[in-house]
């Protein structure tokens, strides 16, 4: 759904999501790098399980909550990407550590 | 919205919180023509801020009557939950499962089990089963305390629900069953007449055969209009809730529980702040502190939200039931127990007050106990 502009060009980073090898580039907040890997929806929500993409991308609709290396409800677009990142998305309540 | 004009009842209740609120669902379900005369959105509203506790558990220590009462509604509380869902289709997610107190030190521990001890050997309490656990036997139950827990009481009897789907379930069957919910109506006059009472408000004058107070904070204001006294004082709770996780924890453990729908409430402060329901960042930091200390599995949650709401407490912290002697259709009822002692207001208080009056068991909840010492 998304495209990179052109003149885009930066170092590549490798991560994961949900275990896949994925790639996108230095700078990527986690919620840009997941739209720029085709990631349609990154979690459901804890109530009801609709649903939710990353929407506003500046930290205010918490819609783009995901599971970044073990810890829940991170706000993806908060969230600089570094190499090596376990994304994951979130499949409702987030995880407490039993 | 009908202006109140001319209008006429078998009950006005005044005050739609979760006691008026009770009160008036059990009136209407005995076949009583009622209406529910509500503030606005500016009146303080404990019944929107409480944590939701169904509990038994250590009430009633000086006044052995209210723990019968307090074990009475708890153990109401399953049919009263069941009407509800019958009537409206609102799951207010009622659960049993028991409480725990929890004790930081030996001494709190010996502390809380002293408590417990004096309580049930008060003359005519009524009994029912509780434990204290030590750390090792809490571990077995909850194996996620933290190192400085000693111990804590335990209650089979104690509960927790959504206390604001209680809310909406009530209002919601309030509609359902006829009952006249009018906000906006601050009653600003009471006045006793031929046999009954007109009640002045805002919006127009409604007359009604009965009145019961249940007005919160603003029955000290009503009481007296009709020959009665409701020495109450706000204390003021704070509450964090935090983000929703996967349910770890089903029973409520005293000022910590996890909601039906995955949040964490973490309460219990207890200040005197006059009406003022502002948030004090320190009381919050202290409250999250300890309950860090408990469970320290929820260090690393998020809180979302974080309120503050005003109990009505009265000067021993028990409930005031009241029928006024020289107005005796007027009636009055405090608590800081909304939630615990819902079923009782609707299905063991409200048929004395469709009768018109209150039977002597209820005398010992009479505002005159705080008399007598004044007089002596």
């Amino acid at each position: 759904m998304f495209q990179r502009l052109p003149n885009a060009a930066a170092e590549r980073v490798p991560f994961t999501i949900d275990g896949r090898p994925a790639e996108a580039q230095a700078g990527d907040s986690v919620a840009a790098a997941l739209l720029a890997n085709g990631v349609q929806t990154c979690r459901a929500t804890p109530v009801s399980g609709a649903p939710r993409a990353p929407y506003c991308m500046m930290g205010v609709c918490f819609d783009c909550l995901v599971t970044i290396d073990g810890v829940g409800n991170r706000q993806g677009c908060q969230v600089r990407l570094e190499p090596g990142m376990r994304v994951e998305t979130q499949d409702g309540k987030r995880e407490i550590g039993l | 919205m009908s202006d109140l004009s001319g209008s006429e009842y078998d009950v006005a209740v005044v005050g739609g919180g979760l006691v008026g609120s009770a009160t008036a669902w059990g009136l209407a379900r005995l076949g009583q023509k009622v209406a529910l005369l509500d503030e606005g959105d500016v009146a303080v509203r404990p019944s929107r801020g409480n944590f939701a506790l169904v509990w038994v558990q250590g009430k009633g220590l000086g006044m052995p009557e209210y723990a019968g009462w307090t074990k009475r509604s708890a153990d109401g509380w399953t049919e009263f939950a069941a009407l509800l869902r019958d009537q409206t289709g609102i799951d207010v997610a009622y659960d049993r499962p028991g409480g725990f107190f929890p004790a930081l030190s030996e001494a709190e521990l010996e502390a809380r089990a002293q408590q417990l001890q004096r309580l049930h050997n008060q003359p005519g309490v009524v009994r029912y089963d509780y434990e204290i656990l030590d750390r090792a036997a809490l571990r077995q139950e909850l194996p996620f305390i933290g190192p400085d827990v000693a111990g804590a009481s335990y209650c089979p009897l104690d509960g927790h629900c959504n206390s604001l789907r209680l809310l909406r379930a009530l209002h919601a069957g309030l509609q359902h069953s006829g009952v006249a919910y009018r906000p906006n109506r601050r009653v600003e006059r009471i006045e006793a007449r031929d046999g009954g009472f007109r009640l002045a408000t805002g919006g127009g004058e409604v007359g009604a055969g009965k009145v019961v107070l249940a007005a919160g904070h603003d029955n000290i204001r009503l009481a007296p209009m009709v020959g009665l006294d409701a020495p109450v004082r706000p204390e003021r709770g704070h509450i964090i809730v935090t983000e929703k996780t996967i349910p770890f924890l089903r029973h409520p453990v005293g000022f910590i529980r996890q909601t039906d729908e995955g949040g964490v409430m973490i309460g219990d402060s207890f200040e005197d702040a006059g009406l003022d329901v502002g948030v004090r960042v320190g009381v919050v930091s202290t409250i999250a502190e300890r309950a860090v200390r408990i469970f320290p599995l929820l260090g690393p949650l998020n809180v979302v939200r974080t309120w503050a709401a005003q109990r009505v407490m009265s000067r021993d912290g028990f409930p005031i039931y009241e029928q006024s002697a020289t107005a005796p259709g007027a009636f009055l009822a405090t608590c800081h127990s909304g939630v615990t002692l819902a079923a009782n207001h609707a299905l063991a208080l409200a048929p004395h007050i469709a009768a018109g009056r209150l039977p002597q068991e209820f005398d010992v909840f009479s505002a005159r106990r705080f008399h007598v010492p004044e007089a002596a």
